[in-house]
């Protein structure tokens, strides 16, 4: 079936069978790598990604649903040259190790700032709290979503 | 100065497997054995480089685990990346900027006193002298051996070793593709496999229509022994494939696991090599105290399945991986495969964290094995999540006795470890098999049980000898010869058990003579490094205002040495039991000798205090009668967000002591602490891990 739908607020279709996972289409069919796959179970968050601005699990996410939806992916934050201030708060905290799980809560953090610019760490917590860490840098991620509020990041 | 070369050197004596100048950007290339696996490694030896060269750290551009163009440094493991591959690239790069400045002042007549370097530019008393290192080195520079000879900088004139340089590997992570699942090669198909249910299972039968009818896609089926793999262009497909084919499957011969194999104790009745080490049995007299400690089978389980790409084309077969060591990987492949060495090809690609030996090299064969049946594409091998959990080499279950014989101060005058174990590692150096080989016609006889020698800081005996003033200390080894599962290194190996053990043991020692855990260990602790860590934290967390016992908040503390050779680190920690745990705060004081980037150091502590809290208080690998039963993370909880406790840490400078790894050093200490505040905070000892909520009941039950 034909998808339609706008990624990074570009339109695009694909191709594809209504039961796809999001996450292949937006790996293998848009090559945006930056969407991670760690369990396709919706329970690690390295697939996150935002629909409309909600972050919303890809893995298990059918492509048939999103048709007509807006996604957003990392990559629609910013790149290497021009990062998004919440990109850059990360970098500047260091905010990572393996830096695996990062991309997904970055999209976590952003949907959290659009709506609270200026949350505190219990409700930082709370919103990222879908993700797992593996090595257990949480103590900089929250630093570096309080930085990156600082900085404004939701403009 | 160092009186013998390190390894890494005497395996790569030739100045240019380590360094070039690259003129056309005027950078620097440094290529080195170990491996980026999130420790940030690959930035500290870059400082290390640009230290010594007098360049600033960004011309480094740093290659890095490649079996044409890096350096052979075995395994990137056990805290040794900075102790072993640092100090190779510290010689390294100190010889070259002696040599290409000895033939400047030769060529200037002048004394190389009279030159220095400013970002790579040569000035003779500070003025320029129309040379760098991009004009002026020669090939005879880097076609000579390195000797080791000349004396590198000392810490007083560091300008970029002791600062926290940012890492380059963050940027592309927090952006884009980065990793090696990103990769995309020329004619790429995408293979999962179906896995044999245990060893030695022989597949009598595969519904391949039903498979593919699952399929939903074009696939192709490979089969070579009792390894099957779909292949395909599209990875949808493929998956699908994957999750259906185990119903299609019939199996014989499968060992089914029993849950009583789960647990430590197990161990204590499997056949065994038993050593011994240290003094001879005990003749001392005096009250003797016994208490056994242990942890359950853990896994490394990275956040992402693990994955490998190959390609073989033309006779030559090349692989790309998250592994450890792509030498190693290599000369396994090539064995493996019926290769020659010089056939295969492995480069690194990085992963996620691992943490030890996990199922990367796994994939990559894998990957290498359908590459072989299908030539000139690219294979990539993606793991399943079910898969990483189910497959993945896990580490061993651990179970340690301690026995003191207390003097008439209530201090040991004689101490014994025993342990029961399986073996902490098994790379297939040690004896151990990789996964799919056990599926090939040529598949391997039983694993060899082993662990890395004493000298090498042992692995179940890890840590095992306390290094407090006991008169009379010996270790006892129970080596089991098999393993229910596959068991190789994870993230310490012996040292989290066996320090849980130590330091719980110690509280239990303090409480009985009457004395304050902590004061009771500095009244035999000599080494001034661990006194300092030690008051240190004590200090820093309030340890004198500490409160009354079983009033459900606990604080504990305990420290350890790596190793006992390798980095300090105190922990201290602070919590609350109800019907669980919920850790509140941590302090930790670490003392790594010379810190290369302390940034980066201190991220791998608290990461490491984060890790082996989440592994004390909720992980166990649960077997069941198909194998490994605990298969997601609802199965096999890890610490999130909302349980990370205040982190506190603290890095005690001491440039002037050598380097010592530090990626593991506050792992048992952690584990330690938590398990002595959880006993303040009860009034009773739980001396099996993880602490979960039923074992917390079972104690207060009684
Ligand atoms: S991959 Fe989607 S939640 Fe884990
Ligand atoms: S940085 Fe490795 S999983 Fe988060």
């Amino acid at each position: 079936m034909r998808i339609v739908l706008t990624v990074n607020g570009q339109p695009v279709n694909v191709e594809v069978d209504e039961t796809t996972p999001l996450l292949d289409v937006l790996r293998n069919h848009l090559g945006l790598k930056g969407t991670r796959y760690g369990c396709g179970l919706e329970q690690c968050g390295t697939c996150m990604v935002l629909i409309d601005g909600e972050p919303c699990y890809a893995c298990a996410r059918e492509a048939g649903t999103v048709t007509g939806r807006s996604v957003t992916t990392v990559e629609g934050l910013g790149t290497p040259d021009k990062p998004h201030p919440l990109q850059r708060a990360f970098l500047e905290e260091q905010a990572g190790q393996c830096g695996y799980c990062l991309s997904g809560i970055l999209l976590s953090a952003k949907a959290l700032l659009d709506r609270n610019p200026n949350p505190s760490r219990a409700e930082i917590v709370a919103a990222l709290d879908r993700h797992l860490c593996r090595c257990g840098t949480y103590t900089r991620i929250i630093a570096a979503v309080q930085r990156a509020a600082r900085m404004g990041a939701h403009a | 100065m160092s009186d013998t070369l390190p390894l890494s050197i005497i395996n790569n004596r030739r100045m240019d497997r380590w360094l070039a100048f690259q003129p056309a950007d005027r950078s620097v290339r440094l290529a080195v054995g170990k491996v980026e696996i999130g420790q940030g490694v690959l930035i500290a030896l870059s400082q290390i480089a640009a230290e010594e060269l007098d360049v600033d750290v960004g011309r480094i551009d740093i290659l890095s685990g490649d079996t044409d163009d890096a350096p052979d440094e075995g395994s990137t493991s056990s805290s040794q990346s900075i102790e072993v591959s640092g100090r190779s690239v510290r010689l390294v790069s100190a010889e070259l900027r002696a040599r290409i400045l000895g033939r400047l002042a030769q060529r200037l007549n002048c004394a190389p006193d009279d030159l220095s370097i400013e970002d790579g530019v040569f000035l003779q008393h500070g003025n320029p002298t129309g040379h760098d290192y991009w004009s002026f080195s020669a090939p005879e520079d880097f076609a000579a051996d390195v000797t080791g000879t000349a004396t590198p900088k000392p810490p007083a004139q560091y300008r970029v070793v002791g600062q926290p340089v940012p890492r380059r590997d963050l940027i592309a992570k927090v952006t884009g593709a980065a990793f090696i699942h990103d990769m995309v090669r020329p004619d790429m198909l995408h293979a999962r496999v179906l896995r044999q249910p245990s060893r030695q299972a022989t597949l009598t039968a595969l519904n391949e229509a039903a498979v593919r009818k699952a399929a939903r896609g074009d696939i192709r089926i490979v089969r070579v022994g009792d390894f099957v793999a779909f292949v395909g262009a599209d990875e949808t497909a493929v998956q699908r494939a994957a999750v259906a084919a185990p119903a299609h499957a019939t199996w014989a011969g499968v060992r089914p696991l029993r849950p009583e194999q789960q647990e430590a104790a197990w161990f204590r009745d499997q056949p065994a090599d038993d050593r011994h080490f240290g003094d001879p049995p005990a003749s001392a007299e005096g009250e003797i105290v016994s208490q056994t400690y242990s942890r359950p089978f853990v896994a490394h389980a990275a956040i992402a399945p693990s994955c490998g790409l190959a390609e073989y084309r033309d006779g030559h077969l090349s692989v790309w991986s998250h592994t450890q060591g792509v030498y190693p990987l290599r000369n396994s492949l090539a064995d493996i495969l019926g290769l020659r060495r010089d056939q295969v090809t492995v480069r690194h690609a990085q992963g996620a964290g691992c943490y030890g030996h996990n199922g990367a090299d796994d994939a990559a064969l894998d990957a290498a094995i359908v590459a072989m049946q299908m030539p000139d594409h690219c294979i990539r091998v993606q793991w399943r999540r079910e898969e990483e959990f189910g497959f993945e080499p896990v580490s061993t279950a651990h179970m340690t006795r301690l026995r003191a014989v207390l003097g008439a101060d209530g201090r040991p005058v004689d101490w014994t470890a025993e342990i029961w174990a399986g073996s902490h590692v098994q790379r297939p150096v040690f004896g151990g098999h990789m996964l799919a080989h056990e599926a090939l016609p040529n598949r391997p006889g039983a694993p060899k049980a082993n662990d890395p020698s004493e000298a090498n800081g042992g692995g179940g005996t890890r840590n095992a000898f306390p290094l407090y003033d006991v008169p009379a200390k010996r270790v006892i080894h129970h080596l089991a010869l098999e393993t229910p599962v596959r068991t190789s290194s994870l993230r310490g190996l012996g040292a989290l058990p066996n320090v849980y053990a130590l330091e719980c043991f110690m509280d239990e020692l303090a409480e009985r003579a009457g004395v304050d855990p902590v004061a009771y260990r500095l009244s035999f602790l000599s080494d001034p490094r661990a006194r300092r860590l030690i008051e240190t934290v004590a200090e820093r967390c309030g340890w004198a205002a500490r409160g009354p016992s079983a009033t459900g908040k606990g604080l504990g503390l305990a420290w350890s040495r790596y190793k006992n050779k390798a980095a300090y680190a105190c922990v201290a920690v602070e919590l609350d039991v109800d019907r669980e745990v919920t850790l509140r705060r941590v302090w930790c004081a670490a003392d790594a000798g010379l810190v290369i980037n302390p940034d980066g150091a201190r991220n791998q502590l608290d990461g490491g205090i984060v890790h082996a809290a989440s592994m004390t208080l909720k992980e166990q690998v649960t077997f069941g009668p198909d194998g490994i039963a605990s298969l997601d993370w609802d199965a096999y909880p890890i610490m999130r967000f909302s349980e990370v406790p205040e982190i506190d840490t603290v890095i005690i400078p001491n440039p002037d002591q050598p380097t010592l790894g530090m990626g593991e050093c506050t792992f048992g200490p952690t584990a330690a602490a938590i398990g002595n505040a959880v006993a303040h905070a009860l009034g009773v000892r739980i001396r099996d891990m993880p602490l979960t909520r039923e074992r917390i009941a079972a104690a207060l039950v009684g």
